[in-house]
């Protein structure tokens, strides 16, 4: 594996060996001393065109856990217009003699213009281009479903059976595009729940159910987790598009809280790729019952964020995982 | 360079193989062979001179320079009605002289040159300015459209007449690149060039719908987070403005139809009677919204590539003769503007040096349409939107020798590097074109010879 | 599991007979089976090292064989994990017994000592996960070409070879039969640096 760009391209065997990898290093990561040498001499650039405080540490501790020598490159803000062109970017960062390009980008497909131009031969890792793919989120999600879903040894194991529901603005969520490809792919049954002002025109071409109502998705059961996506309030002003009329109503209709979950059976997980808005899409007594898993998420993330580092930049490019 | 051509054995679009003798500008004598002696139009054999029992080598006979033209087919010039030279402001992405040298090249006698250069197109000043830069390179015959609203602003009119009565006597009036959005303006702009015969070239594209638009709005933006540009931000639009210039009587030319509701519209308003005409691009008739799956910015273009259903309906459409035209929208653009990202890459492809082979690909070759009906949806009826009275013409004696020899069977890897436009913002790169132009006469000048455009015209 | 054109050097017995004789040495080297740690190094020093526990504790009916047995992974201290060459090694679990090996005489097992590599990586593993009073090297078989100064302190057999020779360990658990297989190997690229054992990987 060269590149890890979008959760479409993993096949179900590459991506159950990505959630095995990531297993064993989260088990590297009980012990006294975390630190491994398996990207000893390599160098990792944290390219971030966007701000995200949480997706950076998680895959600068990844990195530093595997004796990667890192670099942290905050071009917020950058663009034609204003500043240096990506491609420029890119070449600069690809002088300095670097083995890999994690990329956050408000533009979809960043990081697949990166791995396919000829700016760099460096690996190249999406950690989330505008609306289209966040596969590292996705990977992480995978692993929190089956580390609770899949009984006590689920090495191996992909995610058959498992019902997901994604509840949200699936059109702008590059979280909820990488898990309906991630999930199906792993065997699970997804349903999208969103207003239909939310939901991409094409959706129905997607391997997963599609829902207006999520009260009805909940009645009719066979969930065994609610993720809930982020939903920025700017988005019901004309200006942000009017997808919604207000967030009260948004709430109502598709926010998660107690008394929603309470119609859901014990087990079933709460998941949010964050960060929260808390008492719009979720209430904080939910984000913080013991269904949620939300604070896990996080922590599985590094161990996912290893397994990814691991194989994309070991075992020389373009072997098989 | 001999004004004086014999054209050999080449086929005229109605399929006569003839000799074609051009002397002053005009042409002077057609005289038809037998067919046998010579390549079909469309085949794939290129009869040799050394085949041919009798025939002379080439040279000069009686003062006139001798083309083997077996086995080619001898097109009216083509006329471009969508056109952009980006000069004045754009030099660094095409200028009038690159620009009517790709055009010369990719068979051309005329190009109408679009209004949105720096400064805009809206005053008789810069469209006269224009259409100079045009005479002084010689090329082809450079129409400038002007601009429908001032600045291309769609707020108020620009002053139509003043280009009409300038120099350049501009006919095609459009805003391209934006839409004339307002319907006030837009009625009252197809009112007004009823004055002088004009025409409103419309860019169709609901502004509010197509915000932040960056590929066509179906299953693949969904799945690669593009925003959407809805075939209906085309098709409300086209819908509206038949209905205004049935309304006030007046003409319209739908720029780069490109969907399949469009299609339908423009059906139904021409059997309804209003005059309305519409253009393809041949990137239009060629690509789908799946090129956008690499994220590569050659393939973004305004309107977007559409659905594969939507490619058959144009295609079914320019066959038809509900389309009346193919028009390249050549919107070259510097290397720095499509090595980027999709959404800060700019919108267009280039499309001068392309055109021809591509309509030969796809029509001709699949039997759709004739030579008959690419000279006529590639010059005839372009020709004749845009007022034109020396282009478009039929290869017949005594017309004026706006012509194009072009070899449909000549193949090569497209190196938009190695073409005559400034910018390489081909779609086609790599891909293997389908023929070739030798020779384009433009009023008896040759401005291409042997596929090579003449240094000095 | 088949090998085409190889001649088995080590019968099934001979395999049994080898870790018994191996498991006394152990518990003879180490005064008793005070503070024995037994680690398999994936995939078939694994069963290996749970076959020599077993034994340890027919031999010392106190010692319970899931309190003193275990398995290190040393992928990610290898020393070619950047040779393209090697591919992509998936990695293995890593199970300590209970308590840890500070302070322990952890014995190592693997199937084939050849390079030595695999066991530099396997100490430097060692330390990232504790402090022991000792380390030891069982083997079943010392194929001999070392690369770097490691020797082993339990040998099931001695088995002089050429590079361009593949040595083959079949283990019930994983290949249905016990053997020692010894055939010509095409040589492969990265030679000398690729795993030791006999699988390619």
């Amino acid at each position: 594996m060269k590149h890890l760009l979008s959760t479409k391209d993993l096949s179900r065997d590459e991506a159950v060996g990505i959630l095995d990898t990531a297993a064993h290093m989260a088990e590297t990561q009980a012990r006294e001393i975390k630190k491994l040498p398996a990207l000893r001499g390599r160098t990792v650039v944290n390219l971030f065109y966007e701000d995200s405080t949480r997706t950076r540490n998680s895959f600068e501790t990844a990195e530093k856990r595997l004796s990667a020598d890192v670099i942290n490159f905050s071009a917020k803000g950058s663009s034609v217009s204003k500043g240096e062109s990506l491609k420029d970017t890119v070449e600069t960062i690809g002088a300095m003699g670097i083995d890999a390009i994690v990329v956050r980008h408000s533009a979809s497909g960043a990081a697949h213009r990166i791995a396919h131009s000829d700016w760099t031969d460096a690996t190249v890792i999406n950690a989330g281009d505008g609306t289209h793919q966040h596969p590292t989120q996705a990977l992480l999600d995978a692993y929190t479903l089956r580390r609770h879903l899949m009984g006590p040894d689920p090495l191996g194991q992909d995610l058959a059976g498992v019902g997901v529901a994604i509840v949200g603005d699936v059109l702008h969520s590059r979280v909820a595009r990488s898990n309906v490809d991630l999930l199906t792919t792993l065997g699970a049954h997804v349903t999208l729940v969103a207003p239909p002002t939310l939901l991409p025109i094409g959706v129905e071409t997607w391997q997963c159910g599609v829902s207006y109502d999520f009260d009805r998705t909940l009645a009719e059961g066979g969930l065994d987790a609610v993720m809930m996506l982020r939903v920025q309030a700017e988005r019901m002003s004309a200006a942000g598009g009017g997808y919604f009329p207000s967030a009260n109503e948004y709430s109502r209709e598709y926010g998660l809280d107690s008394a929603r979950l309470s119609r859901l059976p014990a087990g079933v997980l709460v998941m949010h790729p964050g960060p929260m808005n808390r008492g719009l899409e979720i209430t904080s007594v939910v984000a913080d019952s013991a269904q949620s898993v939300i604070v896990e998420q996080v922590a599985n993330g590094v161990a996912i964020r290893m397994a990814v580092l691991y194989l994309t930049l070991t075992g020389g490019q373009g072997g098989a995982l | 360079m001999t004004s004086a051509y014999l054209i050999r054995g080449a086929s005229l679009p109605d399929g006569t193989v003839a000799d074609v003798r051009l002397a002053n500008g005009v042409i002077r004598d057609i005289k038809a062979v037998p067919a046998h002696d010579a390549g079909r139009p469309g085949a794939a054999q290129r009869v040799s001179d050394a085949g041919r029992p009798g025939s002379e080598p080439a040279g000069t006979v009686a003062g006139a320079t001798v083309i083997d033209g077996s086995g080619c087919v001898l097109l009216p010039g083509l006329v471009d009605l969508h056109t952009h030279l980006r000069e004045p402001g754009g030099e660094e992405a095409e200028t009038v002289w690159s620009g009517t040298r790709a055009a010369a090249a990719g068979g051309y006698t005329a190009v109408h040159a679009m209004a949105n250069t720096f400064p805009v197109q809206d005053t008789a000043g810069v469209v006269e300015q224009v259409l100079r830069l045009g005479q002084e390179a010689g090329y082809v015959d450079v129409h400038p459209v002007g601009a429908v609203s001032v600045g291309l602003e769609g707020e108020r009119l620009a002053e139509l007449v003043a280009m009409a009565r300038s120099g350049a006597r501009v006919r095609v009036f459009s805003d391209d690149g934006h839409c004339v959005a307002d319907p006030v303006l837009m009625r009252r702009a197809l009112e007004y060039v009823k004055a002088f015969d004009g025409v409103v070239a419309q860019h169709a594209q609901e502004p509010r719908l197509t915000e932040g638009a960056l590929m066509h709005e179906g299953a693949v933006s969904a799945e690669l987070g593009l925003t959407g540009w809805p075939a209906v931000a085309e098709e409300s639009i086209i819908a509206r403005d038949v209905l205004l210039a049935e309304h006030v009587g007046s003409r319209l030319h739908v720029c780069h139809v490109s969907t399949a509701g469009s299609v339908e519209l423009v059906r139904w308003a021409k059997s309804r009677g209003v005059h309305v005409t519409a253009e393809v691009t041949p990137h239009h008739l060629a690509l789908t919204d799946e090129s956008a799956r690499g994220y590569d910015p050659v393939f973004k273009v305004n309107p977007p590539l559409r659905g594969a259903a939507d490619v058959e309906a144009v295609r079914q459409a320019l066959q038809d003769g509900v389309i009346d035209c193919v028009a390249t929208d050549h919107a070259p653009h510097p290397a720095e503007t499509k090595e980027c990202e999709w959404a800060a890459a700019s919108f267009g492809m280039t499309g001068l040096e392309t055109a021809l082979p591509v309509v030969n690909e796809l029509m001709v070759e699949t039997g759709r349409m004739t030579w008959a009906d690419v000279a006529r949806v590639m010059s005839e009826a372009p020709a004749r939107v845009g007022q034109l009275t020396d282009q478009g013409r039929p290869v017949a004696v005594g017309e004026v020798a706006n012509l194009t020899l072009f070899d449909p069977a000549a193949r090569r890897v497209w190196d938009p590097a190695s073409g005559y436009s400034k910018s390489t913002n081909s779609p086609f790169k790599g891909k293997e074109l389908h023929g070739r132009t030798r020779y384009t006469w433009l009023r008896g000048r040759a401005t291409v010879q042997e596929g090579k455009v003449v240094e000095r015209v | 599991m088949s090998v085409p054109g190889g001649n088995t050097v080590l019968t099934a017995a001979d395999i049994a007979r080898a870790l018994t004789r191996i498991a006394h040495e152990i518990l003879e080297r180490n005064h008793g089976p005070e503070g024995l740690c037994v680690l398999g190094i994936p995939t078939r020093g694994v069963n290996l090292g749970h076959r020599l526990a077993a034994l340890l504790a027919q031999i010392e009916p106190g010692l319970d064989t899931h309190q003193i047995s275990g398995q290190l992974d040393v992928t990610m201290y290898r020393d070619d994990l950047h040779r393209p060459s090697a591919g992509t090694r998936p990695l293995a679990a890593t199970k300590l017994p209970a308590g840890g090996i500070d302070g322990k005489t952890v014995v190592l097992v693997d199937d084939v000592l050849y390079s030595g590599r695999t066991i530099r990586a396997a100490l430097d593993a060692l330390a990232d996960l504790g402090r022991p009073a000792a380390v030891r090297l069982a083997v079943l078989v010392d194929r001999g070409h070392r690369e770097l100064p490691i020797r082993a302190d339990h040998v099931g057999k001695n088995l002089p070879t050429s590079r361009s020779e593949r040595v083959s360990v079949l283990l019930s658990e994983t290949d249905g039969r016990d053997a020692v297989v010894i055939s010509p190997e095409p040589a492969a690229p990265g030679g000398p640096e690729r795993a030791e054992g006999g699988e390619p990987r």
